[in-house]
């Protein structure tokens, strides 16, 4: 009790000071707030797995920070803007928590960001694919990690409209994240050549895709562009393959594919899909190392996204450090001048909208006869360089300059 | 050729066939649940998740045990069926002399911990289950190209909705089951144990359920949300049908499943709640739902 007195009675001094800042740890404990998809259609390719990699990365850390613990703290927020936002404001005006790390859900994943950025927290977004976090919706304490639209439309969708898939049909989920993927890609589309005959917008959370897969059977495009996520992605691909979609001459692109996403289908359904990803676990000693370790805790490979919570939160904790505060701003500053350098990035730079430019790739999926295993899925096809995966700080809309 | 509304006729056929495709499978379920009500009078929230159960089952049959498709056909609604059985018998029937909410409550929380324990241990994504083989590929019907699984999900559950509806409706156990639940004390008093039919009842709806799960196995993922994205549909349907009435809730499935299919036609964003609009236009108008009567 007495050390929120004390808290709240800095909150204002610190505040009738103007810029004055806060100096050590609030609180006294490091507090990162897990917050996902624990139950739902996004759960497996963030879910626990992303709490498990800030733990490891807590660990990894050596458990403090400035002398101080670090905790880790979950919340599950159903896919919906309003708990995901209640549960936002919670941990910070109560429970003291220090950062936001995944948030899945472009949809709820905007409303966070308004909450942080209002708050001066930091938020390491994994799981949020909308590159509007680092344009219109930019905020200065927000980080966007492991991938982000704009990317994977630079990724598969100019890989595939080079390779001649020029007439595309979008199949998009009804919301933030799908409308906004579905535009990065058809800009990219077009830039190169191609057209978009047409789009139908499902909603979130569908089993049947049969009707609308119909649809995009009789538009008489080359490429069914799946501008969709986990289990909706995943139903996708398996009726497209039961409709004979495949064998008349279309093909699917899986904008947004997770390795998680793979493993649940199989690869006799799967093989031969193109994706972008910004992280896949074989693809050196190092990655492997970390992803075996990870896998001793889950019994799963990590997706990008778990992968990346572990890359952000280790980041953030050696911000905090350099910086000797956790106050919000000054944090955020210090992780912009320090290169990110871990086995997830190599040496990944952080533009002053909060996007952490890395290289992506593209890759395929493999034939069944060509996998060793159980999670031996990707061929990597090609490295994307991060400054063409990425937008630029002018091109982003954010209204953040440097 | 004639066009409706931009729409070609074509196009539109095969829309509507895959709606009663939806159908079949909104039909089985509120039909079980249609039973549950009008025998219980216990409105079992369960289901969905008894449906996925029934799924699961198939695929842990064929993962574990190297039992295919049609043995899981049968066996897969028996084991969910007797697992009906014993949640009845030792929880359920404690709660017939209280008020229907706690029914609800019970059977609520009992999707919740089925749904929690089945994502514990077999995640989110789901499991891949193949179509069995006989029923591969499809063939073209000129209009669209028809899977033949999907033709068979729609052959199976009418066989299976008509049988149970004869079975309700035309034959001497289906009497006793109408009379006990009009008015079991005096049924009982004929020598009838109301309470094993009861039992059975309850067992053979959630069976239904299971048998649902099973045919939609293939089609979808073996996925521990499999039933809950679909049990508030069904309810409504229930609802829609008229509570009890076993016509009602066959009917109205296979309707609202081609209501669906041309809602994804005409204004695919709206697919999801245009049952619910016409839930609350069927109450405004006919509380009783299209086929239930007033009690």
């Amino acid at each position: 009790m007495l050390a929120r007195i004390l808290a709240a009675g800095a909150a204002f001094v610190a505040l009738g000071v103007g810029a004055a800042q806060a100096q050590g740890v609030s609180g006294d404990v490091i507090k990162i707030g897990v917050l996902n998809d624990r139950s739902g259609l996004y759960a497996d390719l963030g879910g626990e797995g992303s709490a498990v990699a800030a733990r490891m990365a807590a660990e990894d850390h050596g458990g403090k920070v400035l002398g101080k613990p670090i905790e880790v703290v979950v919340a599950d927020h159903q896919n919906k803007a309003d708990i995901g936002s209640n549960i936002t404001r919670q941990w910070i005006d109560q429970d003291n928590v220090d950062v936001i790390v995944d948030v899945p859900n472009s949809g709820v994943a905007l409303a966070v960001q308004d909450i942080t950025k209002q708050k001066g927290k930091i938020f390491l977004m994994q799981g949020p694919a909308t590159s509007r976090l680092t344009g219109d919706a930019c905020s200065p304490t927000g980080f966007h990690w492991a991938y982000d639209t704009h990317a994977l439309a630079v990724g598969t969708g100019k890989a595939i409209v080079d390779a001649g898939g020029k007439k595309w049909f979008f199949l998009t989920a009804d919301y933030a994240f799908g409308h906004q993927l579905e535009a990065d890609t058809s800009a990219v589309v077009k830039a190169n050549g191609g057209t978009v005959v047409g789009t139908v917008r499902h909603p979130l959370n569908t089993s049947d895709f049969s009707s609308f897969l119909l649809q995009a059977q009789s538009s008489g495009a080359q490429v069914i562009g799946l501008a969709n996520a986990g289990g909706d992605t995943i139903n996708s691909i398996k009726q497209a393959s039961e409709f004979g979609i495949t064998q008349s001459g279309q093909s699917l692109a899986g904008l947004l594919l997770f390795l998680s996403d793979v493993h649940a289908l199989g690869l006799q359904v799967s093989q031969g899909l193109q994706l972008t990803t910004g992280f896949y676990w074989d693809m050196n000693a190092e990655t492997r190392a970390w992803s075996e370790k990870y896998k001793a805790k889950t019994g799963k490979m990590p997706t990008m996204v778990q992968a990346g919570s572990y890359s952000s939160v280790r980041h953030y904790l050696k911000a905090v450090e350099a910086a000797g505060t956790d106050d919000g701003p000054t944090v955020a500053k210090k992780m912009k001048e320090m290169p990110v350098n871990d086995f997830f990035a190599k040496n990944g730079k952080i533009l002053p909208n909060g996007r952490m430019v890395h290289d992506m790739y593209l890759a395929r999926v493999k034939k069944p006869s060509e996998s060793k295993g159980p999670w031996d899925y990707y061929q990597i096809i090609s490295t994307i360089p991060g400054d063409q995966a990425f937008a630029t700080l002018e091109k982003s809309g954010c209204p953040i300059k440097g | 050729m004639f066009e409706f509304l931009g729409v070609p006729p074509q196009a539109l056929f095969g829309q509507l066939l895959l709606g009663l495709i939806n159908g079949s499978f909104y039909a089985l379920l509120s039909l079980g649940l249609a039973v549950i009500f009008g025998m219980l009078n216990v409105i079992n929230f369960a289901h969905g998740a008894l449906y996925m159960v029934g799924a699961f089952t198939a695929w842990l049959m064929l993962q574990y045990l190297g039992i295919g498709y049609w043995p899981a056909l049968i066996l897969a609604p028996l084991v969910v069926g007797l697992f009906g059985i014993i949640l009845e018998k030792t929880m359920l029937s404690r709660l017939y002399k209280l008020d229907h909410l706690y029914g609800l409550l019970l059977t609520f929380g009992l999707a919740l911990i089925l749904e929690g324990m089945f994502r514990h241990w077999y995640g989110a994504s789901g499991q891949p289950y193949r179509i069995p083989d006989a029923l591969q590929g499809g063939r073209n019907l000129g209009f669209m190209f028809l899977p033949n699984y999907r033709g068979w999900v729609v052959v199976a559950s009418l066989v299976v909705c008509l049988g149970t509806w004869y079975a309700i409706e035309r034959t001497r156990l289906g009497a006793y089951l109408r009379a006990a639940t009009e008015n079991p004390v005096l049924v009982q008093a004929f020598g009838i144990n109301v309470p094993r039919m009861i039992t059975l009842t309850y067992g053979f709806g959630v069976a239904l359920a299971g048998f649902a799960g099973v045919l939609a196995a293939p089609i979808y993922q073996v996925n521990p949300l499999m039933g809950s994205n679909l049990i508030i549909v069904v309810f409504a349907v229930v609802v829609i049908g008229g509570m009890g009435s076993i016509m009602g809730a066959i009917v109205t499935g296979f309707a609202l499943g081609l209501l669906e299919g041309l809602t994804k036609v005409f204004y695919p964003e709206a697919s999801n709640i245009v049952v619910f609009v016409v839930m609350a236009v069927v109450l405004l108008i006919k509380p009783a739902g299209l086929f239930g009567r007033e009690r």
